[in-house]
């Protein structure tokens, strides 16, 4: 898919300001930048939550899905795991279980926790529960915006090794929203790096962490603490 | 149920409600005869011992009468809830389904009703709907429903705010599942809160109906039927007319009472208490004498809050001057609390105890309570994730910097004010003259945090501790901050208690790490030794699953499974025991916080 010259405007205020760029099928493309830069905004326009200037094309809007940040307020408190899961999907009620036990495991949760309430998961574990729910609907496009900011980097890893075995197994076409570089590398095939509402770089992963072109994208690869590890 | 007799309002509302109940059930039955006696020889009598409340003027005992009333009094209030309420809510919930034109219409003609006079309302709908208690009952219910309308309109759209609604959008689910499934169950409960004040207000109201004789009519009667019969004798004989009277306040006021209550209990319940209380096993070992050069030198620090929770669970922690100590661990395993109980700001009901807590050479809980605060005051500051918790968004940067001087260093507001703005431009914030005549919320988040930190160098601080201050940061702002605070601990000697769960800025900041665990440290040891030298089984995997600009993208990431046990089910022995991979019989003992190497601290049975 691709999207082209998207613009979004809140009154006077422009937060997307004419990007461009392509998702290939399959692959899995980072967005990265600072707070208030328009990833949030650019994702939202493409699901078709808020109101845009330019087009999508070669995806339904049906269906793309998201999941956000925080696990906790994406799932519906007063449900179980598998009623959430259930919830979008359009099968006759006896193929319905089935169904969730197919997504609970291809997200690697235990069958059983379909009976829990989000509350008793760990934060892991919801978001995992958040993936399922949206694979359910067989998107063609799936938004994962900051999945794993809200994480302790303990279960940060296993989100982050699904997003990577989705791809792999199902073939999975992503936009993987996050401010953290070192995690948008380790995830994506394509690196965009948004700057104040206008798309500065993209490219391969390799090519844009290794030699980005953009001052800012350099300014933004400089400042990622690291572990001195020898 | 328990906490609505734990108050006076909450006992008299209950009390009052019970008594109301009973009331109407057992009313008529027992004083129904009573009340219907006609007796032509006691006409219009005061009170006497026979008639406490006097007589009618069908000679009928008034206190009876009374007694009885109280269930039409109820029903029709409750009746007239009921319709308000469900007409509310329908009216309040339509807009969230309807299409955008019709939900504009139906939120028009709410803000309209609402700002329509209830009362005018109620006895216009009554004109119209007939009088007696039908139409009373109708117009009440219409004079309620406009606000029950507005409120469920107020509480579905911050409900239809939450993701999960956007999520069930986004899968197609219909608006009408949406508003049944999602929002209405999530709002019930302010909703029936809601519902009990109402039903006080619709009893006064309906009294006043009655009273006006647009409500019910002989032969029934009600309160506020009563009232109007004997309103006319109030100045020959009072009680007649008082009776009723005190029966609609006492009504009034019981189902208000126990309406406010219940809802300050919801508003309170948010935090779910835990039940299962672990045991805090304090550290054994010999205090020994204190460190002379230590600026902060804690020992065995324990928190706890009632029910057994103990977030922080002996912990011990000195730092030298000029060292910066990081504190790393997931989130809900205690560095906030330790940071609070260090500064002494762990709230109620959380009490703090500790072996030793001293601070530039005095322990703080042997000073008495005014050198403390100044001790505190000048020697400490605080730096939190939200700077603007720190600052007050009412008043000026430099105003606040500049309190800061003239409250505990004695300084002229003209001093004080220019240290604030030099302290200003220390910590490179641009025309920092300009800056301190703005307010906290004209400045940019990392602005603001720099102004907090300036704030902290408006005295001599001798020991910052800085609790997750650019976690709500970008990258770009954050390496500037975390370059500040090592300048700022260089030039001022200070010691620095820096907190965060982020593994990774810990290691470019910090001298030495200490890694707690639900509530304890479990290793210790100087930063080069983190990416290869941990010797603890949870830093270890800590330090496997962060991704850095290296980490191998063919290789899957290293992640623990299971959760940290919350502050009140910590197990006896080792917390990390059931998420590790060399458990073994003996981590059910808890291990000792033993030295491994110069400078590094392990508690694992494993580690040798
Ligand atoms: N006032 C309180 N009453 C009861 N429990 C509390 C209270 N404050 C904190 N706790 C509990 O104490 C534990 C430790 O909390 P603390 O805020 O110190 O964690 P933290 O390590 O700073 O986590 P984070 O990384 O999320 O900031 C948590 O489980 C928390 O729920
Ligand atoms: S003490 Fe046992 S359970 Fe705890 S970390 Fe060491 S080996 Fe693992
Ligand atoms: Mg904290």
């Amino acid at each position: 898919m691709i999207i082209k010259n998207l613009t979004v405007r809140f009154g006077a205020f422009t937060a997307v300001d004419d990007v461009t760029l392509e998702i290939p099928d399959g692959a899995i493309v980072g967005l990265v930048g600072e707070s208030g830069s328009g990833k949030s905004t650019l994702a939202r326009a493409v699901s078709g939550l808020v109101p845009y200037t330019g087009v999508v094309e070669g995806v339904d809007p049906s269906r793309v899905q998201m999941v956000f940040q925080d696990p906790l307020t994406s799932l519906d408190p007063r449900m179980t795991i598998g009623a959430s899961v259930a919830e979008g999907l359009r099968l006759p009620r006896a193929a319905r279980q089935a169904e969730v036990e197919r997504l609970l495991t291809l997200v690697s949760l235990p069958v059983a926790l379909a009976e829990r309430y989000p509350r008793e998961l760990s934060g892991g574990q919801r978001q995992r529960v958040a993936i399922a729910r949206a694979l359910g609907v067989r998107p063609a496009l799936l938004i994962a915006d900051e999945i794993t900011s809200a994480l302790d980097v303990s279960v940060q890893g296993a989100v982050l090794n699904l997003i990577r075995s989705l791809r792999e197994e199902i073939g999975l076409s992503m936009l993987f929203i996050s401010h953290n570089l070192a995690v948008v590398r380790y995830v994506s095939d394509v690196v965009a790096v948004m700057h104040r509402g206008r798309l500065v770089e993209a490219g391969p992963t390799e090519e844009v962490v290794k030699a980005p072109s953009d001052a800012y994208t350099r300014s933004l690869l400089d400042a990622v603490p690291r572990l001195a590890r020898s | 149920m328990r906490h609505l007799l734990r108050t006076p309002a909450g006992i008299a509302g209950t009390l009052l409600v019970a008594l109301m109940v009973i009331l109407a059930i057992a009313g008529p039955l027992i004083w129904g005869a009573e009340a219907e006696r006609i007796d032509s020889a006691v006409i219009l009598q005061g009170a006497s011992a026979a008639h406490p409340l006097g007589t009618d003027n069908l000679g009928r005992d008034i206190l009876a009468r009374v007694l009885v009333a109280g269930r039409l009094s109820l029903t029709l209030a409750m009746i007239a809830t009921l319709i308000g309420a469900t007409a509310g809510v329908i009216l309040g919930a339509l807009p969230s389904v309807l299409p955008r034109r019709g939900a504009r219409l139906v939120t028009g003609t709410v803000n309209a009703l609402v700002a329509f006079p209830g009362l005018l309302l109620a006895m216009f709908t009554a004109v119209i709907a007939g009088l007696g208690a039908r139409g009373a009952v109708l117009g009440i219910g219409a004079a309620i429903a406009p606000g029950f309308a507005r409120l469920t309109q107020t509480l579905a759209a911050s409900v239809a705010g939450a993701d999960y609604v956007a999520v069930a959008r986004m899968l197609g689910v219909s608006r009408w599942r949406v508003m049944t499934r999602h929002v209405l169950p999530n709002i019930a409960e302010p909703l029936i809160l809601q519902l009990t004040q109402v039903l006080g207000g619709a009893l006064l109201a309906l009294a006043g109906m009655s009273f006006l004789g647009l409500g019910v009519q002989p032969p029934s009667f009600d309160w506020g039927r009563l009232l109007f019969d004997g309103f006319g004798r109030i100045y020959a004989t009072p009680a007649v007319a008082l009776g009723p009277a005190a029966a609609i306040a006492l009504a009034g006021i019981g189902f208000n009472l126990l309406g406010d209550v219940l809802a300050r209990a919801a508003s309170r319940r948010a935090t779910p208490t835990d039940a299962a209380a672990g045991r805090a096993v304090p550290e054994v070992g010999e205090l020994g004498e204190p460190d002379p050069d230590a600026v902060l030198e804690v020992r065995d620090l324990t928190v706890t809050f009632p029910g057994g929770v103990t977030p922080v669970r002996g912990l011990s922690l000195t730092i030298a001057p000029g060292e910066i100590v990081g504190l790393v661990g997931e989130s809900g395993s205690g560095k906030s609390l330790t940071a609070a109980a260090i500064g002494g700001l762990v709230p109620y009901p959380g009490e703090v105890s500790a072996g030793r807590l001293r601070m530039c050479g005095a322990d703080v809980r042997e000073l008495p309570e005014d050198e403390c605060r100044k001790l505190l005051g000048t020697s400490l500051a605080m730096v939190f994730q939200d700077p603007m918790a720190a600052l007050n968004p009412a008043l000026k940067v430099g105003g606040q910097l500049a309190e800061v001087a003239t409250v505990h260093q004695g300084a002229s507001r003209a001093e004080a004010f220019a240290r604030a703005v030099d302290r200003l431009e220390h910590v490179r914030i641009p025309e920092p003259a300009a800056r301190a005549r703005q307010h906290p919320h004209e400045l940019s988040g990392g602005m603001r945090q720099r102004a907090v930190i300036a704030m902290g160098l408006m005295g001599a601080p001798r020991l910052i501790i800085a609790d997750e201050p650019t976690t709500a940061l970008d990258v770009t702002v954050q390496r500037e901050i975390l370059r500040l605070l090592r300048e700022v601990t260089d030039e001022t000697g200070a010691a620095t208690l820096f907190i965060s769960h982020d593994i990774a800025v810990i290691g470019e900041l910090c001298h030495r790490v200490v890694v707690m665990y639900a509530g304890r440290v479990v290793e210790e040891l100087p930063v080069g030794e983190l990416a290869s030298g941990a010797a603890h089984p949870y830093t270890r995997a800590l330090v496997a699953s962060l991704p850095d600009m290296e980490t191998d993208r063919s290789l899957p990431l290293a992640s623990i499974p299971g959760r940290q046990p919350s502050p009140a089910e910590v197990p006896g022995g080792c917390a990390f025991a059931d998420r590790c991979e060399l458990a073994s019989a003996k981590c059910a003992e808890l291990p000792p916080l033993i030295p491994y190497r110069a400078g590094h601290r392990v508690a694992c049975w494993e580690a040798k």
